[in-house]
């Protein structure tokens, strides 16, 4: 590290309305080096990111560039500064070639050609030195996650970025290809260059950060060497209290099968099959995860389960009930009828809505039941009554059930789904993502709470693409690569192994009954 | 994370009336620029709306127009609807009432044909509105456009029939019979001493209206069917998710739209001019949009935003009457401003006001 | 039984000028229809009447546009209640609000354009537009060569079915093989002023071998005597005389004076010749009419001239008598 910081902070602040998303924040990155930022979701991280590339201006405080105060209005000032910034959501434009997403906004003069050329040798140059390997004809949209995202590296770097920020980079990646990620984020940072790297993940940070900084509600808390901290400090810092980062759980007991699919194929609005001959079975008191990249078929699994989705085929057995999903009148009405709850992987597309108060959203799908019906209207009374109860039985703060769901946090949110679909007692359970954009305080609750629901003898299929929380809550795994089945592990099993498996790579055992899913 | 909710009467209160005054403003300098003062303009609006028993009645008058459609567009909007056929499901609506009218006219006092008239002009407007609602629930046809081909639809209906079917022979005018007694309601000043509306054509359908906001308010706030709304609007995936059926939410609150925008007809057609007659609706299915859009789509709002309205309309009248320098042409110029302001432009001042009330109030919650 | 009184209006008009001098008291005022005072059409002749009333006789009048139905009798009783008269409503719409508001007010002097309401304080003028279409049908048919013309409405109503109905035997009074090709413009206000609308309607008569093409259709009209001119067709005029919009390509017009019925009412009025009853207005009173002039001179040939008067003569005299489509809403 060298004397003068590539970037200093100095009392920054910025309020959105009533919410102060950052409280005077002081940071100092040293040149050269790798800064993480770590926080829960709505901590400030990103906030400040958007101050520092532009998109937001600070209420007050001053930023510094290599020792200079700058005063950064948009974008294009930040990128002149040599910032640059990978975004969660790429800012890609599929059709375009890598060569013209990267020379986009950067033509260099009315004709393409003399930029075209340019940028060849430039992107050549990139490669050798960086090791950022991508054909400069390919067409974005037909490249993987992680080639895009390298995409989008190649692009600040063809800008001049000497100080790269990424935000929350690895979410859509394979383990693999976040391993690939990390390495080129070294190569760059021996070059000289400076990294920020935004996350909630703390094995993240601890893998590859060499200073971290830690945000708690709009306030930066902590900056610490990486070497000299631990996950466990880490996560006190981000929460304010101390956390169990570990699922506590007793070995599954599983009894009779409960739930039972079988040939299931799906296909999507583009005509794509999406899911492809999934057959499995979900025993009464046990957690059957299903990992994988995001993208690979779980999401319309699960929604085909659910009655939302239509299956070209496929049956699905509850109890001792069959229903065959592909040829029978389906909806997620008659799916709760049959005992499945079902908490979905969106809470904001899908399991909220958000402008509702919270009693609204207490009953979302339940509304048809008897129970909250006074002759034609709604029993306000009564919804309310019982929204209140799950309130306070799953601690959801504020404990306010007039106020709209959109003000409660994302823990407190997904925890008024996880009350809805759990207290009306399902004998399946379908989660996705149930810890997605969740605080680490509620992830603890919600894990505790979906093992007790296991122990009460029910069935729990869990999608989720954290690999550390299937392997922490599963007694079971299927793997899911391009819409199939491609293994099956037991609880606990190798992370390698796994994210080889999620990456498409055959398995070699075949230890299950499953098979790898055959290319469309 | 939320740009926080402001107190309910700044929301509904205080934010329309700066809006309303900026409307005013504006409107003021062109008054100005054609040479009249903008101060006696006002004066003679607001006189001409509210400060004679007869000009309250007609502004009540074409306020009941405007609580129908603007209900109308309401329920519709509810579902994420837009509804822009309330001036052809309107127009139907009027078929209903007429048809009613004509054949009950000379037999049975006017309360027995009211439920009736009632009736055929709920099931006529929900009729013109099926169509559009069942193209958009099964063939994913835009109701937008759909609704608004069902207007020149509805023109061309309405004249043919007027012209061929159902005009007096030998009138030069292609509208039907005048109704006797029992196809009239009864003007106000017919039923009640309080307040003399003089020769306003306000009627019974003024309670009527009143009445359907009532109604709508219950059905949408407090009914399954509401809620099922309400969801399918404010998210559709949740609401799929939820199990409930967009197909039928489209169709049902199409349904309750167009009845309500038909019912509009009870008042023109059945309470004022007593007979069917062409383009009797005359741009109000038009201005329920920007009704329900500054009412918020709530009743109360609407009735606020129509009464609104209505005083543009009467006061306006009075005004292009008044000054006769100001044309009718003006009078749409301040209405259009008032709607621009009060709809388009509804987030012009919001901002500003936002950021006057917020730091009194501490974060209501931890966002995030 | 409707009093019929028959007055030559051209020939009263031109009194006007003389009794110009007398000034009596009167507060005359305009209500117009839907369609507004400039709508290129018949209410902007009422408009055009009542400001040569002014301009002749320096007195000075009030009027109104309604924005909507309920505003017609409201407007009627404003005027009334301020003691305005004469009030004259123009267009057929009027006729109930009139008849009511009349009777409210029986002192004060009423007048209704293309209506009849049989009131004592009130004077119903209506124009016998079949008679006057029927001899530019006439023209029409002997300025064809193809034996094939035209005719574009506004609104389908049974008023411009009238028009169609006159020029239609006009022309088959002419060539009883002749086709007539009748296109309405739409079913709304905004048919009377559609003139890009007009155009292609025109333009398509012409692509079927229509050569001839009259309108009456106020503002539409306009592009339809636009697309004759392109086409290097002929179109007819109506109402006012349009002959000079197009010189060469307009082959005549049908004049149907509402200009002329208004002024001459409020004339009635100040030199206290008022008088209530219906005036119907045809060839013989000088109310609707051809419209010959410098424009058109060389587009209208003897022979054309001859048959056209003689046509007119014919109906004066009671030899034709053109059927009427509003009085059995059939046409022959």
């Amino acid at each position: 590290m060298s004397e003068t910081p590539a970037i200093e902070l100095r009392g920054v602040n910025k309020s959105f309305g009533p919410v102060h998303a950052n409280r005077n924040i002081d940071l100092l990155v040293g040149k050269g080096s790798i800064h993480g930022i770590i926080g829960e979701n709505g901590a400030g991280k990103s906030t400040l990111m958007s101050i520092l590339y532009g998109f937001y201006q600070a209420d007050s405080g001053s930023i510094h560039v290599d020792g200079r105060e700058v005063r950064i209005a948009d974008s294009r000032q930040a990128i002149d500064l040599g910032i640059g910034m990978v975004h969660q959501h790429f800012m890609l434009v599929d059709p375009f070639t890598v060569l013209e997403n990267v020379i986009l906004g950067a033509e260099d003069g009315a004709t393409l050609s003399g930029g075209t050329r340019k940028a060849r040798q430039e992107l050549r140059r990139l490669e050798q030195e960086y090791g950022l390997k991508v054909d400069p004809d390919a067409v974005v949209g037909d490249l993987p996650v992680g080639l895009q995202q390298r995409v989008e590296i190649l692009k600040a770097l063809y800008r001049g970025a000497e100080i790269l920020i990424l935000d929350e980079p690895t979410g859509v990646l394979t383990p693999a290809e976040a391993d690939h990620l990390f390495k080129i984020l070294e190569v760059l940072r021996d070059q000289g260059k400076t990294v920020l790297l935004i996350t909630h993940k703390l094995r993240e940070i601890m893998a590859i950060t060499d200073t971290v900084s830690v945000m708690r509600r709009g306030e930066m808390v902590a900056t610490l060497k990486t070497a000299e901290t631990s996950m466990e400090e880490l996560a006190e810092q981000m929460v304010g209290r101390s956390v169990l980062l570990h699922v506590e759980k007793t070995p599954a007991d599983p009894m009779g099968t409960i739930l039972e699919v079988e040939d299931l194929n799906v296909t999507d609005a583009r005509g794509v099959r999406v899911v492809k001959d999934i057959s499995f079975k979900v025993k009464a008191g046990e957690i059957v995860g299903i990992a994988g990249v995001s993208g690979n078929g779980q999401s319309e699994l699960l929604e085909a389960l659910a009655g939302i989705r239509k299956a070209d085929s496929g049956r699905l057995s509850i109890r001792s009930e069959t229903l065959d999903l592909a040829t029978m009148d389906i909806d997620p009405a008659l799916m709760r009828e049959k005992g499945m709850g079902h908490v979905p992987e969106d809470r904001h597309r899908m399991g909220l809505i958000n402008s509702f108060a919270e009693y609204e959203n207490a009953v979302l799908g339940y509304h048809r039941s008897e129970k909250y019906a006074k002759g034609l209207l709604l029993d306000i009374a009564a919804i309310k009554q019982e929204a209140r109860e799950a309130i306070e039985k799953y601690d959801i703060r504020p404990p306010s059930t007039d106020l709209r769901t959109a003000n409660f946090s994302g823990g407190n949110q997904q925890k008024i789904v996880l009350a809805r679909e759990i207290e009306r007692d399902p004998d399946v359970l379908l989660v996705g993502q149930p810890t997605r954009g969740v605080d680490i305080g509620a992830i603890e609750f919600i894990h505790k709470r979906l093992i007790e629901l296991r122990d009460e003898g029910k069935a729990i299929l869990l999608v989720s693409v954290e690999l550390d929380e299937i392997r922490s809550l599963a007694d079971r795994i299927l793997v899911m690569f391009d819409g199939a089945i491609v293994g099956e592990r037991e609880a606990g099993a190798d992370e390698t192994e796994l994210g080889l498996l999620m990456a498409g790579v055959q398995d070699q055992g075949a230890a299950s009954g499953a098979v790898a899913g055959e290319k469309a | 994370m939320s740009a926080g909710q402001l107190p309910r009467w700044v929301d509904y209160g205080l934010i329309p009336l700066i809006n309303l005054i900026a409307a005013f403003l504006v409107s003021g300098l062109v008054v100005l620029l054609i040479g009249e003062n903008p101060i006696d303009a006002v004066r003679v609006l607001i006189w001409g709306a509210l400060g004679f028993g007869e000009g309250v009645g007609f502004t009540l008058f074409y306020a009941t127009n405007f609580i129908f459609t603007g209900l109308a567009v309401a329920v519709a909007f509810h579902a994420g609807l837009f509804n822009i056929g309330g001036e052809g499901q309107a127009y139907v609506g009027g078929l209903g009432v007429a048809l009613a009218c004509l054949a009950l006219d000379r037999i049975v006092p006017w309360w027995v044909t009211l439920p009736v008239a009632v009736a055929g002009a709920a099931v006529m407007g929900a009729a013109w509105a099926f169509i559009p609602a069942w193209l958009q629930a099964k063939r994913g046809s835009h109701i937008v456009i759909t609704t608004i081909m069902f207007n020149f639809i509805s023109y061309s209906l309405m004249v043919y029939l007027l012209v061929n079917v159902l005009a007096k022979p030998g009138s030069m005018q292609p509208e039907t019979r005048t109704f006797e007694e029992g196809g009239r309601l009864p003007f106000l000043n017919d039923i009640q001493s309080l307040v003399d509306f003089g020769t306003a054509p306000v009627n019974l359908a003024l309670v009527l209206a009143l009445i359907a906001s009532a109604l709508v308010w219950v059905i949408i706030w407090r009914t399954r069917l509401g809620y099922e709304i309400r969801s399918f609007g404010a998210n559709a995936t949740a609401a799929v998710y939820a199990g409930m059926s967009p197909a039928r939410i489209i169709i049902i609150t199409m349904l309750i739209s167009g009845g309500l925008s038909g019912m509009m007809a009870l008042n023109e057609i059945m309470g004022s001019q007593h007979r069917l007659l062409i383009e009797f609706v005359a741009g109000y299915g038009f201005v329920g949009i920007a009704v329900a859009l500054m009412g918020r789509a709530h009743p109360v709002g609407i009735i606020l935003a129509a009464i609104l309205f209505g005083m543009l309309y009467q006061g306006g009248a009075e005004l292009a009457f008044e000054m006769p320098a100001i044309s009718r042409d003006m009078i749409i110029v301040i209405q259009g401003l008032v709607i621009l302001f009060a709809g388009a432009l509804e987030n012009l001042f919001r901002p500003a006001i936002v950021r006057i009330f917020t730091p009194s109030r501490a974060p209501a919650v931890q966002a995030g | 039984m409707k009093k019929l009184l028959t007055i030559s209006v051209s020939t009263l008009a031109g009194l006007a000028f003389s009794a110009a001098a007398m000034a009596a008291d009167i507060n005359p005022a305009v209500l117009y229809d839907l369609g507004g005072k400039f709508d290129k059409s018949f209410n902007e002749a009422a408009f055009t009447g009542a400001e040569k009333f002014k301009a002749d006789t320096g007195i000075g009048y009030r009027d109104f546009e309604i924005q909507n139905d309920a505003q017609r009798e409201q407007a009627l009783r404003n005027f009334a209640k301020r003691g305005q008269s004469p009030i004259i409503a123009i267009g057929f719409s009027q006729a109930n609000a009139v008849e009511k508001v009349a009777k409210e007010f029986p002192d004060i002097q009423f007048a209704i354009v293309d209506s009849v309401i049989d009131l004592p304080n009130v004077r119903s003028i209506v124009f016998k537009e079949h008679e006057g279409s029927y001899i530019v049908g006439v023209a029409a048919a002997l300025a064809s060569k193809t034996g094939k013309v035209g005719f574009v409405g506004g609104m389908d109503i049974g008023l411009i079915r009238k028009f169609a109905c006159g020029y239609k035997q006009g022309v088959m009074s002419v060539k009883s093989d002749a086709e007539v090709f009748e296109n309405m413009t739409g079913d709304t206000g905004a048919a009377w002023n559609d003139p890009v609308k007009g155009g292609e309607l025109a333009k398509s008569q012409f692509d079927k071998g229509a050569d001839v093409v009259y309108h009456a259709a106020g503002g539409t009209g306009i592009g339809v005597l636009q697309a004759a001119h392109d086409a290097g067709k002929l179109g007819i005029g109506v109402d006012s005389n349009q002959n000079g919009l197009f010189p060469g390509s307009v082959l005549t017009s049908m004049l149907k004076r509402v200009d002329v019925a208004v002024a001459k009412t409020f004339e009635d009025a100040k030199n206290d010749a008022w008088s209530s009853g219906v005036q119907v207005l045809g060839l013989a009173e000088g109310g609707v009419d051809w419209a010959l002039d410098d424009n058109n001179a060389s587009l209208v040939n003897a022979d054309m001239k001859a048959a056209v008067e003689k046509a007119k003569a014919d109906i004066i005299s009671g030899t034709v008598v053109v059927h009427d489509y509003m009085a059995d809403n059939t046409c022959p």
